[in-house]
């Protein structure tokens, strides 16, 4: 059975530098699938108008096609070339919580993140993505720097 | 087809007959009265007429027996399905595949934003003080049977919506009487739906925009002073303008996410003042016990109690009146009664929560007077009975939180206006897609509406329109008279859905995801 890595993007540098350590991981493992996670932050218990409410469908299925377009299909596209085996997801709700649950569902053997860009006043109030995956999360976890 | 353009063209002319109208006033409130009065004077008689020979609005009468034959027809399911919703809004049964859609939550709590509001605030003070302490008990009783009809019309609402090929969804009354009418081989579905979007329009305009905007001017100057209405007016229609033509959602955001806190306090004061006067809650529900069935001296007697706590509890929850189901209709769910099932909270919290907070706090902090020797309520010349500082309304409540917290009618006055402002947006929508029902889904045609609708929060705050706010009113009691028709006729439709959810529940067909 082959290992699985999953890891966790967002778009930005940072994301893009843990990418690049689970390539070097899985080239030293040897038979590995990567499995690439975007998570677009949503919370079933956020307050929205009736408006809202009536195109939320339709903005979901923006925001999912604009994330795998802009993120995980450019992504998959150059690890092809690469030669390594990979998959992906765009995904709605808490980052945390669920590249921990694909991680279980996948049976991974490691999740990969980068060191969150989050800093000052909203990092202190809330904690970090990063800080709650490293506390919660039920398979290793790398946190790239 | 023709029937519906030629109705609305009717109700376009109507419409701008009377803006036009209204457009002349300003030191000329007066005349705007009379010639409003004189054009739907009968219009509002007829909704709130007396039965012969009482002073029993026939209109309270059509809720309350909606509300209660859907309760014995779905066999008490207000009181047999609460656990099952509060799982459902908790998300219990929600598929994760589905996350970023519209959650039972969210459709939950937008549509109580619309719904709570000055009713709980200035329309429990209200009952209380004409019907006395027992209007508490037949509005308590109204909120739980009004669950029932919650349950059929947001089910309904799920059911019969249209959902457009670029991913947006219209629902409401509308379209279920329409498509309902139809699947039934029933005639008449299409001009009932047209009937209930003119109300719709109507009340929006009135009830949801007009009387909030006029409500929100007068707490607001009975704290910084009195000034011109049309500024207040002017304010808040840029920023009602702003959310619903421009798009600026952080307003709106912010709104609703310090509504709800509002609501919360609100909540939490009442149980505060409850708790510091700990011993008088015995006191208190027995006079709410004994005043449902003597009327311990109101007008009325026990009669005046009735019509009293079934008529502001209407107001407050708009059960059977329809609104509900637009605003529910916007989730997706493979299974159309699970927003029945959610709906049927929203009473109960906006009902049997909140407006008995609100009247317990006026009752325990002794805004009503008594005749010491008799023990019964003293009532003035105008029908009221006569409390502790003089004052009706929202300012009575204002008093009844003062006199325990100091500092509370300020933040009561913020949340009047945000409440106020919240249920206009909430109606901003309602009124929308009755609009759009009549006159076709469009860009222009929602701005035209939308202009319309921000125009009348500056007449409604500016003007002192009696007769204008009875007639939309009225509207809005109207828009239940067709809803619960149409309830009538597809109640059996809910009850197939119901009995075929309900065996694949227990069967565990219906799976939970999270426990």
């Amino acid at each position: 059975m082959s290992t699985k890595l999953i890891v966790g993007l967002d778009g930005s540098e940072s994301g893009e530098r843990a990418l690049t350590y689970a390539k070097h991981l899985s080239k030293l493992i040897g038979d590995c699938q990567i499995e690439l996670v975007y998570v677009i932050e949503w919370s079933p218990y956020s307050f929205q108008t009736a408006e809202e409410n009536a195109m939320r469908h339709k903005r979901r299925e923006q925001e999912i096609k604009l994330a795998s377009e802009r993120v995980i299909t450019p992504a998959l596209e150059v690890m092809k070339t690469e030669g390594f085996a990979a998959g992906g997801r765009v995904l709605h709700g808490d980052a945390a919580e669920l590249l921990n649950s694909v991680a279980i569902k996948e049976k991974a053997q490691q999740i990969i993140v980068a060191r969150s860009t989050e800093s000052g006043l909203a990092a202190k109030l809330f904690g970090s993505v990063t800080a709650k995956l490293v506390m919660s999360a039920s398979v290793p976890v790398t946190v790239v720097n | 087809m023709h029937i519906k353009k030629i109705i609305s063209c009717v109700f376009i002319a109507l419409c701008f007959s009377s803006t036009s109208v209204l457009a002349e006033e300003g030191g000329i409130d007066q005349t705007v009265n009379e010639v409003f009065a004189a054009a739907t004077g009968w219009f509002v008689n007829l909704i709130f007429a007396p039965l012969p020979g009482t002073t029993f609005p026939w209109i309270v009468l059509w809720l309350v027996t909606g509300a209660t034959v859907f309760t014995v027809y779905f066999g008490f399911i207000q009181f047999k399905a609460i656990r099952h919703s509060i799982s459902l809004v908790k998300g219990d049964y929600s598929d994760p595949d589905d996350a970023g859609e519209v959650s039972h939550f969210q459709a939950l709590a937008t549509a109580l934003s619309g719904t709570v509001g000055l009713g709980n605030i200035a329309g429990v003070a209200v009952a209380v003080s004409i019907g006395g302490p027992g209007a508490t008990f037949w509005m308590i009783l109204a909120g739980l049977m009004g669950m029932a009809s919650k349950f059929t019309e947001c089910t309904l609402g799920v059911k019969y919506r249209n959902e457009y090929a670029d991913g947006t969804v219209s629902g409401g009354p509308m379209y279920y009487i329409s498509k309902g009418f139809k699947e039934k081989g029933l005639p008449g579905g299409g001009i009932l739906a047209v009937l209930f979007s003119i109300f719709c329009i109507l009340g929006a305009l009135g009830g949801g925009n007009m009387f909030q905007a006029n409500q929100a001017h007068a707490q607001i100057s009975s704290i910084v002073g009195d000034y011109p209405g049309w500024i207040t007016g002017v304010i808040f229609a840029l920023i009602v303008f702003a959310v619903i033509v421009g798009g600026i959602k952080s307003i709106a955001n912010v709104t609703e996410k310090v509504v709800p806190f509002m609501g919360i306090l609100y909540v939490l004061a009442s149980l505060v003042i409850i708790l510091m006067n700990i011993d008088k809650v015995g006191w208190a529900f027995g006079q709410i016990f004994e005043g449902a069935f003597t009327g311990l001296g109101v007008a009325g007697g026990f009669v005046g109690a009735l019509i009293q706590g079934f008529k502001r509890a209407a107001f407050s929850n708009e059960a059977g009146v329809g609104s509900a189901a637009i605003a529910h209709s916007a989730v997706r769910t493979k299974e159309p009664i699970t927003e029945g099932f959610v709906s049927l909270l929203e009473p109960f919290i906006d009902t049997v929560v909140i407006c008995t907070m609100t009247a317990l706090v006026i009752i325990i902090t002794g805004q009503l007077t008594t005749d010491p020797t008799t023990g019964l309520y003293l009532v003035g010349e105008s029908g009221r009975i006569i409390t502790a500082d003089g004052s009706s309304g929202v300012a009575l409540t204002s008093a009844a939180f003062g006199s325990a917290l100091s500092w509370f009618p300020y933040v009561l006055a913020v949340a009047v206006v945000l409440f106020a402002f919240s249920t206009m947006i909430s109606w901003s929508y309602y009124g929308l897609k009755a609009w759009t029902y009549l006159f076709g889904e469009g860009k222009t045609t929602e701005l035209v509406f939308k202009v319309i609708f921000c125009l009348f929060v500056i007449i409604g705050a500016a003007a002192n329109l009696g007769p204008v706010i009875d007639f939309s009113d009225a509207s809005i009691f109207a828009m239940a008279v067709v809803n619960i028709i149409g309830l009538y006729f597809l109640m059996s439709l809910v009850k197939v859905d119901l009995k075929s959810y309900l065996s694949r529940l227990k069967s565990g067909e219906i799976k939970k995801f999270k426990n």
